[in-house]
């Protein structure tokens, strides 16, 4: 085993309400997760999509936000001390000789386990690809979603798409060490904190950034190094911008992504299931939430819980056969009382 | 009441709608391709429709809200609008919308 490699009893593919509480249920029985995601935090489409919307189909809270359900969600599942990986989509799973997964992410990270639990949602988060001819061929060098690097955009001419919070932020970190920087958006609101927007403005009025209303017609350069942006501005005209990076943030989009090829049996997109054990068509590899299907499927995040529940127990009987399980509810056993950890 | 949607390849379909009803929700219900990914929360920008020119002006401006979601719509045109958002109701019996290349699954 390489050192890298992390050995774990559940690896949970997805940290939307449903995969937070797979862990709750993988707890009661003693079962160690990780989880990976995506995204740079737990919630999954609550905290992604509406964060403050209300729910009222939550059993026992009349009412509860995407963000409070997240944030409860969390605080439930501390005693077990799940581990969390974010920012990190998981390319592979392949099933070993020995009966045990191989879990392996796009930054290159292995991890062991003897159940997988698919808990992917919707799909992946991904960030939304403005339809502008040939930008796959700048992507990953003269084309990026997200900062991962700063030192990337050192002395570079810089590009920034959008009006939210993700591009004004980078905005004020980039300009110092860009050589220039343009800011492009279609109207002159924007949906970011206050103060960022003012600091915009005074590098704006101080010449040392450029703002322009418009949008993106077009790109030029060559292999993935990009030249200029065309940008057609609100009048109609078109600007040629000198430009090496382009950062454009219009936000995420889910996708199914990888989890097509992992050799799974799929029902239109959605990975099929038995509605005893919830498991796929690979023994040991489980799938709850949306991003299953069977007969009678309801996308609620009620049913995912309750999914939840009936795997665990599977899961439990492959990872330690000659256990017997007893069946124990949190009131009464003292036992759950002390794992949760308020005995 | 009816609308007429013309879908990515440019063919137009005459679709019942209901009073009340979302024009989202119309097309979606008819099986016709549109992500709208938050179904309807004005939250994902993944269901814009193009207005037909005659129509734009006869429609409830955007809110805050969906003009702020708009900014999420890489290449927004200025008859761009978010389908979840337009409720329908008699004056609207007729409407023509064009799906978005944005909304496609
Ligand atoms: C606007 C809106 C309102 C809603 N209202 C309600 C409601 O009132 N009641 C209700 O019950 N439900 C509601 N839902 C539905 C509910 O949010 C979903 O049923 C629930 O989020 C499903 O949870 P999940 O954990 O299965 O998946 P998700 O919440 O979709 O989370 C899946 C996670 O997996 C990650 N992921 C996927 N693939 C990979 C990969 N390969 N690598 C790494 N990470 C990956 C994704 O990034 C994501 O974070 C609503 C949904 C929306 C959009
Ligand atoms: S369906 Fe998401 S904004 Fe309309």
């Amino acid at each position: 085993m390489s050192k890298s490699e992390i050995s774990t009893d559940v690896i949970i593919i997805g940290a939307g309400p449903v995969g937070l509480f797979a862990v709750f249920e993988l707890g009661l029985l003693d079962l160690k997760c990780h989880l990976i995601d995506i995204l740079d935090r737990p919630g999954g489409q609550c905290a992604e999509l509406y964060p403050e919307k209300p729910i009222y189909d939550i059993p026992g809270f009349p009412v509860i936000s995407g963000q409070e359900l997240t944030d409860n969600l969390m605080k439930q599942i501390k005693p077990f001390n799940p581990e969390f990986h974010y920012n990190r989509m998981v390319e592979k799973v392949e099933k070993l000789k020995d009966g045990t997964f191989k879990v392996v992410t796009d930054e290159g990270e292995v991890f062991r386990a003897p159940v997988v639990v698919i808990a992917a949602g919707g799909g992946s988060f991904q960030p939304k690809r403005p339809p502008v001819e040939n930008i796959e061929q700048y992507e990953g060098k003269s084309v990026q979603y997200s900062v991962r690097r700063i030192e990337e955009f050192r002395d570079q001419d810089v590009l920034i798409v959008g009006g939210g919070d993700s591009a004004l932020d980078w905005v004020l970190n980039l300009q110092p060490i860009a050589k220039s920087l343009t800011l492009v958006h279609r109207r002159d609101v924007f949906r970011a904190a206050t103060s960022s927007v003012n600091e915009m403005l005074a590098l704006v009025d101080a010449g040392k950034i450029d703002f322009i209303l418009g949008q993106i017609a077009s790109l030029e350069g060559e292999g993935d190094e990009l030249s200029a942006v065309n940008i057609k501005s609100k009048a109609g005209d078109i600007r040629n911008i000198p430009t090496t990076r382009l950062l454009p943030f219009f936000g995420l989009t889910m996708k199914l992504g990888p989890v097509a090829d992992w050799g799974l049996e799929l029902n239109d997109n959605l990975i099929a299931v038995d509605t005893e054990k919830f498991e796929t068509s690979i023994k040991g590899m489980f799938a709850i939430g949306d991003i299953n299907y069977y007969p009678g499927k309801l996308k609620l995040i009620l049913s995912g819980f309750h999914e939840a529940a009936l795997m665990s127990q599977a899961a439990k009987k492959i990872i330690n056969p000659d256990e017997r399980v007893i069946f124990q509810y949190t009131t009464s056993s003292t036992k759950l009382q002390k794992k949760l950890g308020v005995k | 009441m009816k609308i007429f949607v013309t879908d990515y390849d440019g063919k137009v379909h005459e679709l019942e709608a209901l009073e009340g009803w979302r024009v989202m929700e119309v097309i979606r219900d008819w099986g016709q391709d549109i992500k709208a990914e938050c179904g309807g929360a004005c939250a994902c920008a993944t269901c814009e429709v193009y207005v037909d020119e005659d129509w734009v002006s006869k429609l409830i401006p955007a809110s805050k809200e969906e003009e702020n979601m708009l900014d999420l719509v890489p290449n927004v045109e200025a008859n761009s609008r978010l389908s979840c958002q337009i409720l329908m109701s008699e004056e609207l019996d007729g409407l023509k919308v064009t799906l978005a290349p944005n909304s496609k699954t």
